[in-house]
């Protein structure tokens, strides 16, 4: 399902002394099956721009496309529940949202809602918590009584058993240890490849920008300050520095390395593999530096 | 969707009322509660109205907010005039529908007792607007410091309140966060039918007790860590001045009281 953002413009609390411009003039096209990073500093409009995806915040100027349904702003929007059945939202800490008296009734929740039957939405539970690397086991335990990274997975769970076309991630592996991190980014990648799904990524880390993502964009200040391809973008590393933003490592490396063997590696490698390669063609091509 | 309850909200502004000492905002407020039940007829109601306008006026409070006060309490205030439009059956008759008869009285009195409600609710959320909810409790506990005297808890319950209203924004911001939550889960809590609406409210609660306790233990940790140990020989960072305004404001009232007294019939 394709995505567009046309000059989206949001106001908090517009026509009161409280009022807060938090994004303006935001045109971002995701296309079906792309998988996109949103990246920018606390405050820069991501998690703004995120609620549009689902029609949770109505624009205050422009319009946001979502497959077929347009929603404009000074409009007002009915049933927006069949755009909601189909962009599953991964909020911040999504394990604030659970309410369930058992993790099987939690992750149901979400599918029942939009229509699914009782025994298919058992069905996608069971399916849901073992995309989630979580045993059958917990189904019917209280979702209250799991670990702090059990109940993330569950809360995922809940939303990918909706069976969305589209995912949009709100820094999903915040306050997670490292390897619980990698598990939930794979997988989401994994998902990603086999259901052609388009996802949306919002995040704080580079690394995980550059591993995953076909675009990135980059927010400052309620605006695009630049999209493009992780090549693209990582390509003038300087500019990301000039906006307080990291570069991944890898390129860090490359860029030191470049420059202490005073010469350019011809692109701009975004994996340790891919840059040992291009290093390993660069020894054997027999060029000492 | 919680954004728009901007009723009672502090409303900074560089006004004589902002810089009031709140134990004279307070003192004002509950003398203000008392003496409006001496108001008994048109020239006492004008005497009133004239000191709540003009004590609107000098707090600089954009129009909109105080109606924002105003607005949740109309249907109450409605429901009471007519109450006593019909219930009331003294002096002579106005109108007559059939078997409806309004009296004169019956106005008169619909009438004060709106103005009544009006002006109480003006002046109450006058005090929100222009005070700080710090300066309320502060104000609060040095008012009530006497009653210590007799064992009365006085500093345990301003720190109750100012937490409790130091929290409200952050419950506010969370309903918001969960009900977006659900929202994207498929629940709709502002359309449907009326029963749907009563058990979207269950995905909604039961995630705001949870983390309501989790963030009453965590913010109980902290206070100890820090060595909170009660109000016993505590100082205060912001300390209360009474100035000229505040005994001016409460002459003021105190020659509105004598006037009503001599004014009421």
């Amino acid at each position: 399902m394709d995505i567009s953002l046309e000059k989206v413009e949001y106001r908090y609390q517009a026509g009161t002394p409280f009022e807060r411009l938090a994004i303006s003039d935001v045109s971002i096209n995701i296309p079906s099956g792309t998988y996109l990073a949103l990246i920018g500093h606390t405050g820069s409009g991501k998690s703004t721009v995120l609620q549009h995806l689902n029609a949770l915040l109505q624009p205050t100027e422009g319009m946001v496309k979502i497959g077929e349904y347009e929603i404009k702003a000074h409009q007002k929007n009915k049933n927006l529940k069949p755009v909601r059945k189909r962009v599953g939202i991964v909020f911040q800490f999504p394990e604030h949202q659970l309410f369930e008296e058992t993790v099987e009734k939690d992750i149901m929740f979400g599918p029942m809602n939009f229509g699914v039957s009782e025994s298919e939405a058992r069905e996608r539970a069971r399916i849901a918590l073992n995309q989630v690397g979580l045993g059958k086991e917990i189904l019917e335990k209280s979702p209250f009584d799991l670990s702090g990274g059990q109940m993330r997975r569950v809360a995922i769970a809940g939303v990918l058993a909706m069976d969305p076309d589209v995912i949009v991630l709100d820094e999903p592996t915040a306050g997670l240890d490292p390897r619980g991190r990698k598990e939930i980014m794979d997988m989401f990648y994994s998902l990603h490849k086999q259901r052609q799904l388009s996802t949306i990524l919002v995040t704080h880390s580079m690394e995980d920008a550059a591993r995953y993502a076909d675009q990135i964009v980059i927010m400052q200040q309620g605006r695009v300050a630049k999209q493009g391809t992780p090549e693209e973008i990582f390509s003038s590393p300087e500019e990301l520095m000039q906006m307080g933003l990291d570069v991944p490592e890898v390129v860090r490396f490359q860029l030191s390395l470049e420059k202490k063997i005073g010469r350019k590696l011809g692109k701009i490698c975004l994996s340790i593999d891919e840059l040992a390669a291009v290093v390993a063609d660069m020894v054997s091509g027999g060029v000492r530096p | 969707m919680m954004e728009k309850m901007i009723f009672g909200r502090y409303v900074p502004a560089d006004s004589l009322i902002h810089k009031m000492d709140p134990r004279s905002k307070l003192i004002i407020i509950f003398l203000f509660v008392c003496i409006i039940f001496l108001a008994n007829n048109w020239i006492t109601y004008v005497l009133i109205g004239i000191y709540t306008f003009f004590l609107l006026g000098l707090s600089k409070v954009p129009a909109k907010f105080l109606y924002g006060g105003l607005k949740p309490v109309i249907w109450l205030v409605l429901l009471t005039f007519i109450m006593q439009l019909f219930f009331t059956k003294e002096g002579s008759v106005v109108f007559t529908w059939g078997p409806v008869k309004i009296y004169e009285e019956g106005i008169k009195m619909g009438v004060f007792i709106s103005l009544r409600f009006f002006f109480l609710i003006l002046i109450t959320s006058l005090l929100t607007l222009t005070t700080t909810p710090i300066e309320i409790t502060d104000g609060l506990e040095a008012l009530l410091n006497p009653l210590k005297k007799v064992r009365f808890p006085v500093h345990e319950m301003a720190l109750m309140m100012s937490i409790s209203l130091r929290f409200i924004p952050t419950l506010m911001q969370e309903t918001d966060k969960i009900m977006k939550a659900q929202t994207a889960r498929g629940v709709e809590f502002a359309s449907g039918p009326f029963k749907e609406r009563i058990k979207a409210v269950i995905p909604l609660l039961i995630p705001l007790f949870v983390s309501s306790f989790k963030r009453a233990e965590e913010l109980a940790i902290a206070m100890e860590a820090r060595g909170y140990r009660g109000g016993e020989g505590r100082t205060k960072y912001r300390l209360l001045s009474w100035g000229a305004v505040d005994t001016i404001q409460i002459l003021i009232l105190v020659v509105l009281t004598v006037l009503l007294i001599l004014f009421r019939s």
